[in-house]
């Protein structure tokens, strides 16, 4: 199966239920749209046990980060699980202890600190695209 | 607060689409405003992966899985799970009652998403209350 040389895959937990849940979806979603939209593909999570093959193939065909709302890591472990090791995983509530002026409190509609917040993990997981591919140019050129 | 003893009311993680998006703001319009005594929910995740906990609560509890598109992530889950399914909704079903309600925006819904959030809310509600009826 061929490896993508020029894309990486973010897979999201999502977490319905938890606030860093939702900034988790957001922080990839703006990823996706706004900082790096040339160079990330996604998938949802549950697709993984509920797809095809063609969606398990999805952390083989892409290097995959893994973004997760708590230390519970169900994006690291289900990737991990269903379809490929991933290259690194991001943990939300973990960045969150970086800035405690900032909370996060709602699971629905993000308050302009959450949002904040979303843009902050954002830029997290952009640097670790940006890591992820200037590794594997670096492998492209050395073989 | 104990969530043993109500409906559990699980959207699919809908990242992908506009679609993901509306099932979700429908699931908190209703366990957070509508019905929050009657209805919770929980990481799709956590039932994906085999999360213990969470197992032995859906297949406990009656459970309304949501699901923004025919790939019917939620559904398909719980049902995996063995989870106790009573009903489950799609919005592309509610999108083709509400034609002219499109769903636009991931990150932030569109009104006309939001309000087509509402209308599917109104239709979990139905079915809640239906299921309480009969307990």
């Amino acid at each position: 199966m061929a490896i993508a040389k020029d894309k990486v895959g973010i897979v999201s937990c999502s977490g319905e239920d938890l606030p860093e849940g939702t900034i988790s979806r957001i922080a990839t979603r703006m990823v996706l749209e706004k900082l790096r939209p040339d160079d990330t593909v996604t998938i949802c999570l549950p697709l993984f046990l509920a797809g095809s093959e063609d969606e398990r193939a999805f952390a083989k065909v892409f290097p995959t980060i893994a973004v997760d709302g708590c230390d519970k890591r169900c994006a690291e472990v289900g990737t991990k699980k269903y379809s490929g090791k991933p290259v690194a995983t991001i943990v939300v509530s973990e960045i969150i202890k970086k800035y405690p002026r900032l909370k996060a409190k709602s699971r629905d509609k993000l308050s302009a600190e959450e949002k904040e917040l979303a843009l902050k993990v954002a830029k997290e997981i952009a640097a670790k695209v940006d890591e992820v591919l200037g590794r594997k140019k670096l492998r492209g050129v050395t073989g | 607060m104990s969530k043993s003893g109500k409906i559990f009311v699980i959207s699919c993680s809908g990242i992908g689409k506009a679609l993901g998006t509306v099932g979700r703001t429908a699931m908190y319009e209703v366990v957070e405003k509508l019905r929050p005594n009657e209805a919770t929910t929980v990481c799709l995740p956590l039932i994906t992966i085999g999360d213990e906990t969470v197992l032995k609560l859906v297949r406990t509890n009656s459970c309304i899985s949501v699901d923004g598109c025919p790939f019917q992530c939620a559904r398909k889950n719980i049902e995996a799970s063995k989870g106790k399914l009573v009903a489950s909704f799609m919005v592309t079903d509610v999108l083709r009652e509400n034609r002219g309600l499109k769903p636009e925006g991931v990150i932030e819904l569109n009104p006309k998403g939001l309000k087509l959030a509402s209308r599917l809310a109104e239709k979990i509600v139905r079915q809640i209350d239906e299921t309480n009826k009969n307990r």
